[in-house]
């Protein structure tokens, strides 16, 4: 059979004249159209007489099969869901390839492209969705498809057959199947997505970026936060050019951006429309004699793109069409996708506001996240990667609104352990394990050698860690540990552990959280959170700072910082003050300064009021009450006299205080002046895991207070002496002697090894004094003083992370980089508003 | 015609896990806020307990950490979470078609309120 062939017609064969029935004329063949028939007929089989209007030159197919079909794993014979026998067993008249293109609800007619004029009795409008096209430039080339209907599917089949690159815009459920079939076709795919992380609408981050390292190792190119601005090409479709300059190259483009209901025949003839089509429980337009139903309707305030509401619909339209009302009350929608093999559930609202609790597991090694969203006792969300067994059962309980409050505690294992019954207590489950069961998948240790290991005194789960390896590594065993732990010893078991979490998102601590960053190679806080089965779906305010550093320090020039788990001060590049405007300090080389850089301050100061402008604890100047919006301009003007971020604000280096040295001072001994400008140029921009201070004093005297510095150096005739771990603050350190050293090249290379060993295994937030007091200073002085090579390979380091971190933040932000940051979204002035974008 | 929702920008203005601002003649300045999984909410742009701009603290899960002293904020009640106290009034907010609508009224009642 060739569903393929144009315009095709089927008729009853009937006198259509002669028959009384009322004439039901339904536009558009699709999978909502046909079915509200197939429910009709279900109820009815002779009330109507039915004709039926499609725009494809096809009978009935299952459009969401398109996607095996591009995949190459269904024929369109296959998908037909009813075929030329059902509409001729059914006494239905199909006009198949010829559009409808005007309503006439005075006349009661439609008349089709042909001229074909039919009258009604009842109308019944399907027309479902059409596709959205992005209004960029190209956007009409040969060679950009949409992905809707079987024509599309031809379209991107032709073109795959010629092989090459293919490029996807929009990363949603319909432009990742694009994607997927175009890769089993051959075609080497790029799917760029405007946000930053894919199906956003259905997924949350951590479930997005588990997709997303799947498709990649599929071979997918996933470009995510990338904002399409031209599709470039001559007589076709050449490649698509990002608006931050990229183009990929590509013979094909589907865009897959989003749906918008196909309302212009009803809005024509005058019908009420919305976002849709608006109708009543009973799928009644604003005309009594016209009904509409699918994608193309907004019921009370909602539009629908998935079939399962459109189902729903499909049967309230039929009990009104044979006056036994029930009503439609709306849909709660789930998604599930399966894409080669990786299983995506999503149902439900997970942001659930007030009172909402997540609840949430992950499992590393098998590649599963879940979590569900709790409020008052209900289920009110569900989000589950890679096992989305139970997602029926979550769905089911969402709908019904069950109470869960008895099975909450296993409610995240799923349907089989938590109505189980007997195993509801979890502590007994483990009881019940055998001897041989495996408690550490990573390690292979079994029950009987865990317990063995408590015995035998590890009391406590760190002593278990390292006595026989469990829950040593990915630590998804640790509740089974703690359980062993507390069984074994009774009430002998203190239950506390003995390493400080880093936060209560995680049982890991700091030291275990960066060794794993580099053993596992992890690159991005998602995936921190994912393998180290973080408790919450994305982290506090302590750890995200935390994960960001570590990740930053750990890959240099390959991690894309996150703004957004950045202290204020650091994603605003100046110091919050109590009033909620900004203090601005621009460094000061060494504490040097000069008439051009003086002047361009009090510029500034004049020029934006600022109340006050003070010589800081640091050798510098601060300049206090700009506000946010005037942030970028004030960096403007400080950039045009040559002056950069002082960084008085960031978990990195702060200042280098020098005193006068030997080019005046009668006492000095060394250039300490131009040797503090050196290492501050060598060091300014680095992120550390607090702030930094270094000073140089060029003899004992020590004007620049060296000895409470993180790194001081004191100047003698014969070299350079240098001291770390001082501190002025809260708690006064004077700092310990590291060793002394002939030349200013050593001092500078000694420095920069001493950093980057602090960068590299201090805790986030913990300075070089309590740093120093917990490795002790032999451990420092065997790294940085007695390890030749592995000093210079520290030294080498942080050379290679500075060559990516000194970039003066100030411009950029001064250039336009996150203008948001300082902006307003809007402004409003009660009864009138401007919006800024 | 004038709705009771006032049209603020678009949603993709606001950073995932971030905030933007609207000032309000006459009234306080309102935090708009965009968690991780994409809840929107509205907040007066000021901490209960000293006045601390929300809009610039850390957004985790449906809380805010203020930015000067760290209370914790709920972004969907406006109350201090954890053993902390205060209250700091919320405005009805919604998204529709990727903008972002604030509720007149609400807008309206912390004009008054100040
Ligand atoms: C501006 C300045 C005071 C001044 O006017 O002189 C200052 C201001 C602040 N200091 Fe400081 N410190 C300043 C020099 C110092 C010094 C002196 C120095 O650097 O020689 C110290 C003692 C030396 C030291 O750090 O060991 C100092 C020890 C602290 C501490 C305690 C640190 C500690 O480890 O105990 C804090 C609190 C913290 O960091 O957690 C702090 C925190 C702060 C903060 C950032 C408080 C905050 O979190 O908002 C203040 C910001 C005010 C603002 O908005 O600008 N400030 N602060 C100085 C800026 C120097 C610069 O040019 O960058
Ligand atoms: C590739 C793909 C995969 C999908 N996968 C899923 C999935 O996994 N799960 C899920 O729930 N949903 C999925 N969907 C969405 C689902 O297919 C739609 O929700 C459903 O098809 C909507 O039904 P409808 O009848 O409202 O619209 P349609 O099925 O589009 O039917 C509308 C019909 O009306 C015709 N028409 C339009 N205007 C006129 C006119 N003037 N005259 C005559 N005919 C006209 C059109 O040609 C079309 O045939 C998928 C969609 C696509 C494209
Ligand atoms: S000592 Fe530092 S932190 Fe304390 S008030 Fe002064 S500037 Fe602020
Ligand atoms: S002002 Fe917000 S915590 Fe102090």
């Amino acid at each position: 059979m060739d569903f393929h062939a144009s315009t095709e017609i089927v008729t009853s064969g009937d006198d259509a004249g002669a028959d009384r029935r009322a004439h039901l004329v339904v536009i558009g063949n699709g999978m909502a159209g046909c079915r509200a028939i197939e429910e009709l007929l279900a109820r009815d089989g002779t009330r109507y007489r039915v004709t039926i209007f499609g725009g494809e030159p096809h009978v009935n197919y299952n459009r969401i099969m398109l996607s095996p079909v591009l995949a190459g794993e269904k024929t369109f014979d296959e998908i037909v869901i009813n075929g030329h026998d059902w509409y001729r067993d059914n006494d239905i008249e199909l006009v198949a390839g010829d559009p409808v293109v005007a309503i006439d609800r005075m006349a009661k007619t439609v008349t089709a492209n042909s001229g074909r004029t039919v009258a009604y009795d009842k109308l019944l409008i399907a027309t479902g969705s059409d596709p959205f096209i992005i209004p960029v430039p190209g956007k009409d080339l040969p060679g950009v498809i949409s992905f809707r209907d079987m024509n599309d599917v031809d379209a991107m089949l032709a073109a795959a057959a010629k092989g090459g690159d293919a490029v996807v815009i929009g990363g949603g459920l319909l432009g990742l199947e694009a994607a997927h079939g175009l890769t089993l076709r051959g075609m080497k795919v790029t799917v760029i997505h405007l946000m930053p992380t894919l199906m956003e609408r259905q997924l949350d981050e951590a479930a997005g970026w588990l997709l997303k390292t799947a498709l990649e190792a599929r071979g997918q190119t996933i470009l995510t936060g990338a904002d399409t601005a031209e599709i470039v090409g001559d007589a076709r479709v050449e490649g698509v050019r990002l608006k931050d300059g990229t183009v990929i190259p590509a013979s094909l483009v589907v865009m897959a951006v989003g749906i918008r209901p196909n309302v212009k025949l009803a809005r024509e003839a005058g019908l009420d429309v919305g976002r849709g089509i608006k109708v009543d429980d009973h799928m009644v337009t604003s005309d009594p004699d016209v009904l509409a139903v699918g994608e193309c309707v907004e019921h009370d305030g909602n539009v629908y793109g998935l079939v399962a509401p459109l189902w729903e619909m499909c049967r309230s339209l039929a009990d009104g069409l044979v006056e036994n009302h029930t009503g439609y009350k709306g849909s709660v929608t789930s998604t599930k996708l399966k894409v080669a093999g990786l299983d995506v559930f999503s149902a439900g609202d997970f942001s659930g506001g007030e009172g909402a609790e997540d609840i949430v597991l992950r499992d590393a090694a098998r590649g599963i996240y879940k979590r569900v969203v709790v409020k008052d006792d209900r289920i009110v969300g569900a989000v589950l990667y890679g096992d989305t067994a139970d997602g029926s059962w979550y769905f089911d309980l969402l709908r019904k609104q069950e109470d869960i409050s008895e099975i909450r505690e296993l409610l995240i294992f799923g349907q089989a352990y938590a109505s189980g019954g007997g195993q509801a207590d979890p502590k007994a489950a483990v009881a019940a394990l055998s001897d041989d069961a495996e408690i550490c998948g990573c390690n292979g240790v079994s029950k009987a050698k865990v317990i063995q290991t408590i015995v035998s005194g590890a009391v406590s789960l760190d002593a278990v860690r390292s006595g026989c390896k469990a829950s040593a590594s990915c630590g998804s065993c640790t509740n089974l540990v703690e359980q062993l732990l507390s069984l074994t010893l009774g009430e002998d078991y203190g239950g506390e552990r003995t390493v400080k979490t880093l936060c209560k998102c995680t049982s890991f601590g700091h030291d275990d959280v960066r060794r794993e960053i580099v053993a596992q190679g992890m690159r991005s806080i998602p995936e921190v959170m994912q393998r180290l089965h973080w408790s919450t779906p994305d982290g506090c305010s302590a750890c995200r700072p935390a994960l960001n550093y570590y990740l930053l320090c750990a890959w240099p020039g390959e991690y894309a910082d996150d703004q957004q788990s950045r202290f204020v001060n650091e994603r605003m590049h100046a110091n919050i003050q109590k009033d909620g405007t900004y203090s601005v300090v621009p460094r000061m080389w060494g504490g040097l300064t000069n008439p051009r850089e003086l002047r361009a301050i009090a510029d500034v100061v004049e020029k934006f009021n600022a109340p006050m402008v003070k010589v800081t604890g640091g050798q510098r100047l601060d300049i206090f009450g700009i506000r946010k919006e005037d942030l970028p301009a004030v960096w403007a003007d400080l950039n045009a006299a040559g002056m950069v971020s002082g960084h008085a604000y960031g978990k990195s280096l702060r200042t280098v205080k020098t005193c006068v040295g030997s080019e005046w001072c009668r006492f000095g001994t060394q250039d300490s002046t131009g040797l503090g400008v050196r290492i501050e140029r060598m060091t300014w921009g680095s992120w550390m895991p607090h702030k930094f201070k270094i000073a140089v004093s060029g003899c004992p005297r020590n004007c620049a207070e060296a000895t409470i510095k993180d790194f001081g150096i004191v100047c003698v005739d014969s070299g350079y002496e240098l001291h770390v771990g001082g501190n002025g603050g809260i708690k006064v350190r004077a700092t310990d002697l590291l060793c002394k050293v002939a030349t200013e090249r050593q001092a500078m290379d000694y420095c920069a090894a001493f950093i980057q060993l602090y960068r590299e295994e201090a805790r986030y937030l913990e300075r070089t004094a309590p740093w120093i007091e917990r490795v002790g200073l032999d451990y420092v002085k065997s790294r940085v003083v007695e390890d030749e090579i592995g000093r210079e390979a520290l030294t080498a380091r942080f050379l290679v992370s500075q060559s990516f971190s000194q970039d003066d933040p100030w411009a950029a932000r001064a250039a336009g980089v996150d203008r948001g940051q300082h902006q307003h979204l809007g402004e409003f002035r009660p009864f009138q508003l401007e919006a800024a974008e | 015609m004038i709705g009771d929702w006032i049209d603020v920008g678009p949603l993709a203005a606001i950073p995932l896990r971030g905030a933007r601002t609207v000032p309000v003649a006459g009234g306080e300045e309102i935090a708009i806020f965009r968690t991780g999984d994409d809840a929107v909410y509205a907040l007066v742009n000021r901490c209960p307990h000293k006045q601390g701009p929300l809009s610039q603290g850390i957004v985790h899960g449906h809380a805010v950490a203020c930015p000067l002293h760290n209370m914790r904020i709920s972004l969907a009640s406006g109350e201090a979470m954890g053993d902390d106290e205060g209250c700091v009034p919320t405005i009805p907010v919604r998204v529709d078609a990727g903008r972002v609508l604030l509720s007149r009224m609400g807008a309206i009642a912390t004009a008054l309120a100040a």
